[in-house]
């Protein structure tokens, strides 16, 4: 049976899965809850300076929504904890002494002052949490008194924070990293270059859910009037899963932890960030829909799947895919496909003909010998992988590599030869090819 | 009770159980269900369903409209192309339509649910009250349309909303033709065949004369004088006999009949029915008449039906639904003789068909026997005098736009040859007649 405890920055879980810093680990009672439920860890609702922050009395959260009313993400505008700093690190230190063998890193906001820091960091170290997470992500309510991503978006107040914290306590320093800035790595780099030990990300993402038609306001609204939340949930992963991977395979920050978050809603997400190169991840929104529960297929699921493809411990697969990873310069133009359709698989609902007929390369038939019939057509295919897309049976449409002989759509010869961009002739910055 | 007298009696249930078994057969679909059905549909390019449909509606779009919070358009989509489109989503074939072809078919072996989401849409237009349609500018052309049936009514729709001035001819009381006669009762719950005869009215310009009976006092010689154009939407009006000794025995009972009587009944708790029936036929009016009679009370309800299962005409779904009702259908096996006691029936003696069988007979007990072995139409009035139209297999012979032998005279529905018999399949006779008399009155060229 596969191994799956963990060591991220040496704080030891008896699995990968943690809790990010949210609304299911503001308490004591939710954090308990989770251990024996299975959850490996989790990362503390993040503490700032008393007297605590107020949250609004409306609706903190909007939804959005897939078929049959599937949740696909969530926003929301809740601040960080707002119960009193004593009342959360006594429930730490309590918590931390029942469960010895759970991780718990504890989350931080507080101005950007290094006095501030330098108070709030002995009091989290007396409760014998394992290390601390720097909230450089939250978008809303705190940005606008200098924190959260107010200082995530400025490289060099991550740099300088990340180096105070580092400076001040014996503590492993997570820098949580916001997605509503241009390039991650910038801040990621600086979160390095102050000392921090890791990063996690992605913290949530500004937006607005849906706008009530009636009211004319944004959907929920407080009193009438509605404002940007941080949206989360499944519909954010692919954002999440570029974000970890330009880090993962960015030279100068090669090596550097990451703990993953976004999005991640069962085992194969999670393993997806793991293959990208993160060493645990961090739930929040599955939890919020469904309840700690599916920490149990999570544990079992990547148990199954490690045993099925021979990974012992969690470092063996940690990583795999970031070689993999490339810019589009970098991509094989003599690598060429095109789309088969299994036709025994197929259903004939005519989806990839009209796709491909109306917005793209008109390279599928609709009929043979006058019935309805599907097929690609080579010499129009480009192998865009629209149709497979949009193809409502799983594997029934493939994109098949050609081997040899011609592409019939542009006459040329298919070859083994690798060449890219870089040294094709209609690149005017093109490098002499070797 | 003494053996020879029939056991014919009514009354036979409580209020409630009356109300239990004539309710709806399908609980209508909610807001939620709808829109995960609606789900369900992958919105087919050149989807089969629609293919498949009579009338063609756009089931996809339809079906899209739904799941956006568009019911309206939704129930528009369909109106288009079948104003009968909220009866066709009760009474419909589905099995053997639309969702017979749908890919989910292929996919998962269930279909979605087009007919139950079709009557969501439409439900939802006509609690809404909503007219969509609108009478077309007054072109000063008259079209008269004989019999107020899914197809007759089809056809004056259509017509109005082209600016002609319609007047329907009907023999009834009631417009909606077998939507109002002969429907099973469960299907069309709530006076629904009315209300929808009112919103097709609701176009406008359409005017009505009740107690019109084609070849009694109005004649197709007349109607082509006194109008641009004709339309006969005539049904059928007369049923097929037995032709068997004891056939004219009491309690023996036109299914049809009967069935209307059961739909224009106020109290179904007045309506007499046997103990035991016996009902021979086996198409949707056979099965009709057995359920529904096992549903007033009968004890035993026997279907009989001459072929196998396979041949039955009613689907395999309506089968289902006989048995389930508590209906023993009997297969390979035709009446011989029907047998009597003081000039009533009390038996019907059967012959199996079936090859192994052929010959061998068994007895029935019945104090009813219903007919129900399809009905046939009445050509005297269309077929006398001068103005004669040209029949094909003993139904009115018309071409591909619905068009009788007679230049200025367009057929449909159940009347004309090679129809399907079914609700939808007449308001689409009567959609391509309407086109095709708008062309005519008009002076296009075809």
């Amino acid at each position: 049976m596969a191994d799956i405890r963990s060591e991220f920055l040496g704080i030891k879980s008896p699995n990968p899965f943690w809790l990010a810093s949210a609304p299911p680990t503001d308490k004591e009672y939710n954090v308990v809850r989770a251990f024996r439920a299975g959850w490996g860890g989790v990362v503390w609702k993040t503490l700032g300076e008393d007297p605590p922050i107020v949250n609004i009395n409306g609706p903190r959260y909007g939804a959005i929504y897939g078929g049959d009313r599937r949740l696909l993400g969530f926003n929301n505008v809740e601040l960080i904890s707002d119960r009193p700093l004593d009342l959360n690190l006594r429930e730490i230190k309590q918590v931390k002494r029942d469960w010895p063998d759970r991780a718990i890193v504890v989350s931080l906001m507080v101005p950007c002052e290094e006095a501030a820091w330098k108070r709030i960091l002995p009091l989290v170290e007396d409760t014998g949490a394992d290390g601390i997470e720097l909230n450089f992500g939250c978008p809303h309510g705190m940005s606008e008194r200098g924190m959260g991503s107010a200082v995530g978006q400025v490289p060099e107040y991550v740099e300088m924070v990340a180096r105070w914290c580092k400076q001040n306590t014996r503590m492993p320093v997570i820098v949580k990293l916001t997605p509503n800035i241009t390039d991650v790595r910038f801040p990621a780099r600086a979160a390095q270059q102050g000392g921090a030990d890791a990063v996690s990300l992605i913290n949530t993402i500004n937006s607005i859910m849906a706008i009530d038609l009636d009211r004319m306001a944004p959907s929920p609204h407080t009193d009438g009037k509605g404002t940007h939340g941080g949206f989360c949930g499944p519909a954010v992963k692919p954002i999440a899963l570029n974000m970890v991977a330009e880090i993962a395979r960015d030279p100068e920050t090669s090596g550097l932890p990451i703990s993953a978050i976004g999005g991640i809603t069962t085992w194969r997400d999670a393993v997806e960030f793991m293959a990208l190169g993160a060493g645990n991840v961090q739930v929040c929104t599955a939890a919020m829909a469904y309840g700690f529960r599916i920490v149990e297929d999570m544990v079992e699921g990547l148990k199954n799947w490690m045993d099925e493809k021979s990974y012992a411990r969690l470092d063996d697969f940690v990583g795999l895919a970031v070689p993999n990873v490339t810019n589009w310069q970098y991509l094989n133009l003599n690598y060429v496909v095109k789309a088969r359709i299994d036709q025994d698989a197929c259903i004939k609902c005519g989806r990839c003909y009209v796709a491909c007929e109306d917005t793209s390369h008109q390279a599928i038939s609709n009929a043979k010998d006058g019935h309805r019939h599907f097929e690609v057509i080579d010499a129009e295919c480009v192998g865009c992988n629209l149709c497979a897309s949009v193809c409502p049976v799983e594997n029934c449409i493939t994109m098949e590599p050609m081997t040899g002989g011609t592409d019939p759509r542009t006459g040329q010869p298919v070859v083994k030869e690798y060449a890219n961009w870089t040294t094709h002739p209609n690149n005017p910055n093109r490098v002499a090819a070797e | 009770m003494s053996q020879n007298m029939a056991d014919i009696a009514a009354g036979r249930l409580s209020a409630a159980e009356y109300a239990d078994n004539f309710t709806d057969l399908h609980t209508p679909l909610d807001d939620h269900q709808a829109l995960i059905e609606a789900d369900r549909c992958y919105f087919c390019d050149g989807a089969p369903c629609t293919t498949a449909c009579p009338t063609g509606i756009d089931i996809p779009m339809f079906i899209r409209q739904i799941s956006t919070g568009n019911p309206k358009g939704a129930a528009a989509t369909i109106l288009r192309d079948n104003i009968m489109g909220g009866m066709c989503a009760r009474v419909c074939p589905t099995e053997t339509l639309c969702e017979e072809v749908c890919v989910r078919n292929d996919a998962e072996n269930k279909p979605v649910k087009i007919g139950q989401l079709q009557r969501f849409a439409t439900d939802k237009l006509f609690a809404a009250g909503a007219q969509i349609f609108k009478k077309g500018a007054d072109t000063g052309k008259r079209v008269a349309v004989v019999g107020g049936g899914p197809a007759g009514l089809s056809c004056a729709h259509a017509l109005a909303r082209q600016g002609h001035a319609v007047t329907v001819f009907e023999a009834h009381d009631k417009l909606g033709g077998l939507n109002e006669y002969g429907i099973a009762s469960y299907k069309t719950v709530n006076n629904f065949a009315q209300h929808e005869v009112d919103y097709i009215l609701g176009v406008g310009g359409i005017t009505v004369e009740h107690g019109k009976r084609l070849g009694d006092n109005v004649i197709l010689g007349q109607l082509r004088s006194d109008y641009d154009a004709v339309f006969l939407g005539l049904g059928l009006g007369a049923v097929n006999a037995l032709s068997l000794e004891g056939e004219d025995l009491a309690g023996v009972l036109d299914a049809v009949a009967y069935i209307a009587d059961l739909r224009q009944a106020k109290d179904l708790a007045k309506l007499p029915v046997g103990r035991r029936i016996v009902v021979i036929g086996g198409g949707m009016t056979a099965i009709d008449i057995a359920v529904q009679t096992k549903r007033l009370g009968a004890e035993d309800v026997t279907l009989v039906y001459r072929r196998g299962r396979e041949h039955m005409k009613a689907s395999a779904y309506e089968q289902e639904l006989a048995q389930t009702s508590g209906v023993k259908i009997k297969y390979s096996a035709k009446p011989a003789r029907l047998l009597g006691e003081g000039g009533h029936v009390r038996a019907v003696e059967f012959e199996y068909t079936q090859a192994h069988a052929k010959g061998e007979r068994f007895t029935l007990e019945a104090d009813m026997v219903f007919k129900a072995i399809g009905q046939k139409f009445v050509a005297g009035p269309v077929t006398g005098g001068n103005d004669v139209l040209e029949l094909e297999g003993a139904r009115i012979a018309v071409n591909n736009e619905r068009r009788t032998s007679l230049p200025d005279v367009w057929a449909g529905g159940d009347c004309i040859a090679g129809g399907q018999d079914l609700t939808v399949a007449g308001v689409e006779d009567g959609k391509i007649a309407a086109a095709s008399i708008d062309r005519f009155l008009r002076g296009d060229t075809e």
